[in-house]
């Protein structure tokens, strides 16, 4: 299997603390290992505060692009909360972009204190839908908070994202690479994350 | 992380650009590391902290980075390789170490990283640092690559070895905070001995004397930069347009003479050494086209150095046209992206460019205004600093002076905004607050009724606002400052520092007490929890009635983050529906308009607070601010 286009271009998106500084790198590390030239790009004043945070992932063959993908250019977008997603389309997305979507909302301060409001999160999603080429939902933050802690979402997400099949990824090379980057004692629950995540994962098809 | 110490020439992995540098520095033999940390610096030094056991380093973080630059520097006055690392401030507090020891020079291979902010993503300002190059006679190298970033450390090494001179590395945040494929080298085996030997002088003086020394240094950089590898032209012989770029700039072009489709059309000339030029190797370049296009972030250095080197040429180059930020091309704030590129180079070839369908833009846009609630920075959950500037705010109140506070770096910082409660009011330099707090509490004397607050955390007292600090009980001066201990430098990864009882390579230190230095400085000195609200209050306007000398009110908490990785949350929250009156509560919503823990939510079907289970992580301290008791914390 490989990459469907080159660059391959995706964006890891949510809000800070959310872990997509840790999914990118394992993403990276699970290409580099089968010869991918990647170059990552990370929004980090803002990561672990609250705000609106990406990590933009280049993948290809052959030469090392730059650490921001150009606006419009997003082929894979992976969204760990919903409006951040919409949030990232408005910038990158085009008509051949495929979206995967936590559908866990995470209020921002102006919803919370209400200056602002959260869109429903099935307008989100059709939105998302009408933006993107494929969309596959799952809620990963339920899904880790089943297992005890939501730190877990990446991982979850990471799964879902080997489940789509966009990739060529495996749980076996995402093993191989936790094992080096992530304390042993997590091994077990991390590798249960990931393959919930890729049980749980669904498109969602264009009903319009 | 993959670790940066593996011992296996030509494999290919993938780093950080700090830990591509951190690799190049161990390639190269160092021996002694040093930083206070600082984005997008920090993971230079934290990354050596980690292997600085297996590889027989010293590696430390420093109390700031003038200290972190001595150092470095004495590994090399006695023959080992140095490295020091910092962010772009972080070089205006070493400058005056630096600025004597280009005259002074040096011995074994000496490396001043600074790390670059392009737009203040994580800093208080978009300072260019290539500009102290220019103003020490020192050698710059700036990475465009992170395979760059290893070979350029390397490089630096031997070229500080050859002229007896400390060399620059200017890193960016996209290169620093990014990752991409590195092939790594050998790890030498190196034991040189330490020496300081007796027969050299490292001073400025004679400062005459030694400032020629150093041109002549320069003069010999110059001539080695001519056949530097790090330089070098991709594209025609007779280009439309010569792009001339450095660092970020680099991968900027690439991408954008693809997304244009130009690449047989615009020649580029990349720059690894950016100062001094290798001069002969540029105006060879400059004859290739008429318009030049500079391409670079933050200042135009690269621009009005290679202008005034076209000046003393421009009889042999004839007539040039330059674009950049002085022409407005390219803007002269901010960080650059391929679009900026991108568009700078349409407008310059008058084509046109669409990176996606107008109408998809369009749509996009639409529902992007109609229904993406913006989403600003705040406190994190649990934070101790929401608590300490929500009671300051209610102790400013109460007292009804008309108090303010004046505040400096670190994730204190927020308290400027939203989630602070806009209680901050000045941000300047590590430690400015206290300082700022020193004039304040001077003028009384001219009729100043209000109370003047300072607010500085542990490890930004630790490494500027200690001389604040004496110079207000010396010159008696009047004012609270809060010390904002959370036991941990949090802003830039939760390095310890001199207060935490731990090195930066894991092992135990000796701690210097907070309360004893302050009360050593002559200050009345108080220590609360600002989890107990009421208490902190109560305190603080005690200590605002108090018109005389220095208050040091400690507000010891640990940052929620760090107490996450080994302890059990505290409490657990939640709100009593019953209890909770909702909009007819007379409260206005205070804990969620008001206070706005991310960890609360209005749901807006029951018309009541509730908690976001996923975020909360259990201070308890909203429960103290329901004034109707609906919030409960239990002991988890």
């Amino acid at each position: 299997m490989f990459i469907p286009k080159d660059p391959f271009n995706i964006i890891i998106g949510g809000v800070g603390g959310q872990g997509n500084v840790l999914a990118s790198q394992i993403l990276g590390e699970m290409l580099v290992a089968q010869g991918y030239v990647i170059t990552i790009g990370e929004t980090y004043g803002a990561s672990q505060r609250g705000g609106a945070v990406m990590s933009h992932l280049r993948i290809s063959r052959k030469d090392q692009f730059s650490p921001l993908i150009p606006e419009g250019q997003c082929d894979l977008l992976v969204a760990l909360e919903p409006v951040e997603g919409l949030r990232i389309l408005d910038r990158y997305g085009n008509p051949r972009v495929m979206t995967l979507l936590n559908t866990r909302p995470i209020q921002p301060l102006d919803v919370i204190s209400g200056n602002a409001t959260y869109p429903e999160v099935s307008k989100v999603i059709a939105e998302i839908r009408g933006l993107s080429r494929r969309v596959w939902t799952l809620n990963a933050t339920e899904v880790a908070l089943e297992m005890g802690d939501p730190i877990f979402s990446n991982i979850v997400m990471l799964g879902a994202l080997c489940g789509i099949g966009v990739l060529p990824i495996s749980r076996q090379e995402f093993e191989t690479v936790i094992k080096e980057l992530l304390p042993s004692r997590t091994l077990d629950e991390n590798l249960k994350a990931f393959d919930r995540g890729k049980e749980t994962v669904e498109e969602v098809t264009k009903e319009k | 992380m993959s670790s940066i110490s593996q011992n296996a020439p030509g494999k290919t992995v993938l780093l950080m650009g700090n830990e591509a540098i951190a690799r190049g520095a161990l390639e190269a033999g160092v021996k002694v590391c040093a930083a206070y940390p600082g984005n997008p610096s920090s993971e230079i030094i934290g990354g050596l902290a980690k292997v600085a056991e297996e590889m027989g380093l010293h590696v430390e973080w420093s109390i700031n980075e003038k200290v972190a630059l001595e150092v470095a520097t004495a590994a090399s006055f006695a023959g080992l390789r140095g490295l020091c690392a910092m962010k772009q401030n972080g070089l205006n507090v070493a400058s005056d170490f630096l600025l004597n020891l280009n005259l002074s020079g040096c011995r074994g291979g000496l490396v001043l990283v600074v790390a670059d902010d392009p737009a203040g993503v994580s800093s208080s300002n978009e300072e260019d640092s290539r500009i102290y190059a220019k103003l020490g006679d020192l050698p710059l190298f700036e990475p465009a690559t992170f395979q760059e970033a290893k070979e350029m450390t390397r490089s630096a090494f031997e070229l500080s070895e050859q002229l007896g001179l400390p060399v620059l590395i200017r890193s960016v945040t996209r290169v620093s905070h990014a990752r991409g494929n590195v092939c790594l080298d050998e790890l030498p085996k190196s034991s040189t001995k330490p020496r300081f030997e007796n027969w050299l002088r490292f001073t400025p003086l004679p400062a005459i004397a030694n400032h020629k020394l150093l041109h002549e240094k320069l003069n010999r950089a110059k001539e080695m930069a001519e056949k530097s590898p790090f330089n070098f032209y991709r594209g025609g012989e007779k280009p439309e347009l010569l792009v001339v770029t450095s660092g970020s700039g680099w991968m900027y072009s690439l991408e954008a003479l693809i997304n244009l489709d130009v690449q047989d059309r615009i020649g580029v000339l990349k720059l690894g050494t950016t100062w001094p030029l290798p001069e002969r190797f540029v105006l060879d370049h400059l004859k290739k086209a008429d318009r030049i296009l500079f391409v670079e972030e933050v200042d135009p250095f690269l621009e009005n150095n290679v202008k005034e080197l076209y000046a003393q040429n421009c009889v042999d180059l004839g007539l040039k046209t330059f674009f950049g930020k002085a022409s407005k091309h390219i803007p002269d704030v901010g960080d650059l992206s391929p679009e900026i590129v991108t568009n700078a180079i349409q407008n310059l070839l008058q084509i046109s460019y669409e990176s996606r369908p107008a109408d998809y833009s369009l749509r996009a846009h639409e529902i992007a205004a109609q229904i993406v609630p913006a989403r600003m920075l705040g406190f994190c959950p649990g934070c101790p600093h929401r608590a300490t500037y929500w009671a300051v705010k209610i102790a400013l109140a109460l007292d009804g002076r008309d108090g303010f506070v004046l505040g400096d770096i670190g994730c204190y910082s927020l308290g400027m905004g939203p989630s602070g409660f806009a209680q901050m009011r000045t941000l300047h330099a590590m430690g400015s607050g206290t300082g700022l707090a020193c004039g304040f509490g001077q003028l009384n004397r001219f009729g100043l009724e209000q109370p003047v607050v300072a607010v500085c955390g542990d490890s930004t007292f630790y490494h500027a606002a200690m001389p604040a600090l004496a110079n207000a009980y010396y010159n008696g001066s009047n004012f609270l400052l809060l010390l904002l201990d959370n036991s941990a430098t949090a802003m830039t990864g939760f390095q310890p520092h001199p207060g935490t009882g731990e090195t930066a390579t894991g092992g135990e230190a000796p701690v210097i007490d907070l309360r004893a230095i302050c009360k050593v400085f002559g200050a009345h000195v108080e220590v609360v929890d600002p989890f107990d609200v009421a208490s902190t209050v109560e305190t603080i306007l005690r200590l605002l009635e108090d018109k005389k000398g220095v208050k040091v009110l400690i507000m010891k908490r640990q940052c929620a983050l760090v107490s996450a990785k080994h302890q059990k949350r505290l409490y657990r929250v939640a709100v009593e529906e019953e209890r909770c009156l909702g909009e007819t509560c007379g409260c206005n919503r205070l804990c969620t308009r008001v206070f706005k823990c991310p960890g609360l939510m209005w749901d807006r079907q029951t018309g009541k607070a509730c908690i976001d289970e996923a975020i909360c992580t259990g201070c308890g301290v909203c429960s103290e601010i329901c004034p109707a008791s609906a919030i409960r914390k239990e002991k988890a």
